[in-house]
């Protein structure tokens, strides 16, 4: 999957990009940050992992597995938009019907604060499942699609006069970065809040430290894809 | 839905220890005669207090003949389950199984525990759709659900299929269906608790219906047809992974008592009676390599004793069997009590070593023959049975009733119910404490006790102590 980081290069023209971009990398810092240190993506998981094999390697090991789980399932949400971005002049209504999708989906997990019970089927030893599941269930990789198709459009990779081949190739790449900053940010920020309490807080941070944070997680999602409307419509 | 998890949820075993003391301790009322609604009672257990162990509030049930037994909360500190990931729940609601009649009771103790009311009833009939089983009994928090133990399976006698557990919504007590997926050779049903990290269950067996409905079943008992096996499950797949017999002369494995600290994957269960001699035992079971393991680590001798001492069942043996009916484990996996409600004893193990448990203190209190009165000079009728202990470890708290029917087989000279509460020394050791004795109204009898906030056999830990 590293490949499509090579290609970037080839596909990206960083002399085109607009104004926006900065704000969109910092966006997409800011929500891997944010999914690291909500507990519900898993950084509990590593403190419980480390204080049961009595070793900081098993929270590292942990943390790892949670990150791969979350790459994963980021990339299978984004990718199946880097193949449809090629269809160059649909990239509006795309770009509209993603939006709608992330609010829809935020509209949802207001209303229905239910958490999926098959979640609790998935064993303690298979964290990599599990931070996949949850990302999956949760919206986590879906925050990620406006903002994802706001960096395509910003570097004009839809631009016409791109072939096909190369503009897919372009489109990949930029999906595999979008994710590594993603899952990078959310693991430093999972990472340090793991070993902080691992390390110096002590255990009884975790309870101390949990907020519901289901509403402001579901009007994230909300947020996320109004702007990205506004955006597209505005734009 | 809560911004926080709840204050009583605890990370880990120590931190539970740590928490503020008990100030109430909810207790089981039942009409031994099915002729009034069971109940129950709500017992102040501040130290200090005016209404220091009296009862300061009484739920009672609108239907009779319910057999109140074991109940639990709708949550506790496996909510803090990392898995999960969702620890905004409230420890509220008590779930109160009715043995007998397999209705469930929803007791809301909020805002305050001397308000309880009913929340909910859910009808027998509910609980026969929706899982085939039927005779609920032991009630655990689960990070995903209530799980509930079934005595019973299903049709009248409760003998039309194994029994098993079924699982709960713990919002909106909903029952969800059964758990198993594949139960291999179980088919009978007791105890049951779990490693949450380590992912495994441990339940245990006693018996079907017709074997304790209407009373020990003598005969049934001397050809060993009570249940003498444990059985080991892998929690989230639902799999039996592994059954280990105990053997046939060690009859009724009761209470499963895992450790606390998720780290230590052993933990105890207590067998009522050998009969080949009446000794009670104390088993060990842990697991090594991947596979599980039990053996027998501590016995209780029968006490021999004149013929005119004893009922009608026990004549013929000349002597009181010990009848280990209830253990418990102290937060601390350090000292494991154990109830023999036979001889009229309460001991106190160290089993700082699981394998090797020592004998540190014993309190006697009633008894078949010995007949021990508690040290205020009041009668305690029946001996020590469902034992519970505060989280901190300093206080064991237990009462006299076994079962309706088998009250009356052993101590036919009635069972009025009584709490009484020992003190645990600093190292060990164990006094009764004079101030504390609740006598129950007329006709009632006590089981088991559940302590605001959490205790010793309602929560389990995602996180070791450190």
């Amino acid at each position: 999957m590293f490949d499509g980081l090579l290609l970037l290069p080839v596909g990206l023209d960083w002399g085109h990009a607009s104004p926006a971009l900065g704000w969109l990398w910092l966006v997409l810092v800011a929500s891997g940050l944010y999914h690291g240190i909500n507990p519900g993506m898993g950084w509990p998981l590593a403190v419980s992992a480390g204080l049961m094999d009595k070793s900081p390697r098993a929270l590292f090991h942990a943390l790892w597995a949670l990150s791969a789980g979350h790459l994963l399932a980021t990339l299978l949400v984004l990718l199946p938009f880097a193949f449809l971005l090629v269809l160059a002049e649909w990239q509006r209504p795309i770009q509209l019907v993603a939006s709608l999708l992330v609010i829809g989906f935020g509209v949802y997990r207001l209303v229905d604060r239910r958490h999926p019970r098959a979640l609790a089927r998935i064993p303690p030893t298979q964290l990599a499942l599990w931070s996949f599941a949850v990302a999956i269930a949760h919206g986590a990789a879906l925050m990620l699609v406006p903002i994802y198709l706001g960096l395509c459009r910003a570097f004009e990779l839809d631009a016409g006069h791109q072939a096909a081949g190369e503009l897919m190739k372009a489109n990949v790449g930029m999906a595999v970065l979008v994710s590594l900053v993603h899952v990078i940010a959310m693991v430093s920020a999972g990472g340090c809040l793991a070993w902080l309490v691992y390390r110096y807080l002590g255990l009884r941070f975790v309870s101390r430290s949990w907020f519901n944070l289901d509403a402001v997680w579901a009007t994230s999602l909300v947020l996320v894809g109004a702007v990205a409307l506004a955006f597209n419509l505005g734009g | 839905m809560t911004m926080r998890p709840d204050p009583t949820f605890h990370a880990s075993p120590k931190l539970a220890m740590e928490a503020p003391a008990e100030n109430f301790a909810y207790t089981l009322l039942l009409s031994p005669d099915f002729s009034k609604p069971d109940a129950l009672a709500v017992i102040d257990v501040k130290p200090g207090s005016p209404t220091y162990s009296q009862i300061v509030h009484t739920v009672t049930m609108p239907h009779k003949g319910d057999e109140f037994h074991h109940f639990g909360w709708n949550a506790c500190s496996s909510a803090l389950s990392p898995l999960a990931g969702h620890a905004f729940i409230e420890r509220r609601y008590l779930i109160i199984p009715g043995l007998r009649s397999s209705r469930i009771y929803i007791i809301d103790t909020k805002p305050d525990p001397t308000k309880a009311k009913i929340h909910k009833i859910i009808e027998p009939e509910e609980v026969f759709k929706k899982t085939g089983y039927s005779r609920p009994h032991t009630i655990h928090c689960g990070p995903d659900g209530i799980y509930v133990s079934t005595l019973g399976g299903g049709g009248k006698d409760g003998t039309d299929g194994p029994p098993g557990v079924f699982i709960m919504d713990c919002e909106t007590f909903e029952v969800l269906g059964r758990w198993e997926i594949d139960r291999g050779p179980q088919t009978l049903h007791y105890d049951f608790w779990w490693n949450l990290p380590r992912d495994y269950m441990v339940t245990s067996e006693w018996a079907l219906p017709p074997q304790f409905e209407n009373g020990i079943v003598p005969e049934d008992l001397l050809s060993n047809k009570y249940g003498h096996r444990l059985h080991f499950w892998d929690l989230r797949a639902r799999r039996n992974v592994q059954t280990i017999d105990l053997g046939a002369n060690h009859q009724m494995a009761l209470e499963v008592r895992p450790a606390h600290d998720p780290v230590r994957e052993y933990g105890f269960v207590g067998v009522v009676v050998d009969t080949t001699n009446l000794e009670a035992s104390i088993w060990t079971w842990w697991r090594e390599g991947g596979k599980f393991h039990a053996e027998k680590t501590a016995t209780i001798p029968p006490e021999p004793a004149p013929k005119e001492k004893l009922p009608p069942l026990l004549q013929g043996f000349g002597a009181v069997p010990p009848l280990v009916t209830d253990i418990d484990l102290s937060m601390d996996d350090r000292f494991l009590y154990v109830s023999c409600w036979g001889t009229g004893e309460m001991r106190q193990y160290d089993v700082s070593d699981p394998r090797k448990p020592k004998h540190a203190g014993s309190v006697h209190i009633g008894g078949i023959a010995r007949r021990t009165p508690h040290p205020s000079g009041k009668a305690f009728a029946a001996g020590p049975q469902m034992v519970e202990i505060s989280r901190d470890g300093r206080r064991v708290y237990w009462t006299n009733s076994l079962y309706s029917t088998w009250d009356d087989q052993f101590y036919p000279d009635g069972v009025p119910g009584v709490e009484v509460m020992a003190n645990v020394g600093r190292n060990g050791g164990l006094e009764l404490d004079k101030d504390y004795f609740v006598s129950f109204p007329d006709g009632y009898r006590a089981h088991q006790i559940r302590l605001e906030g959490g205790d010793c056999s309602t929560d389990s830990f995602c996180y070791p102590s450190v």
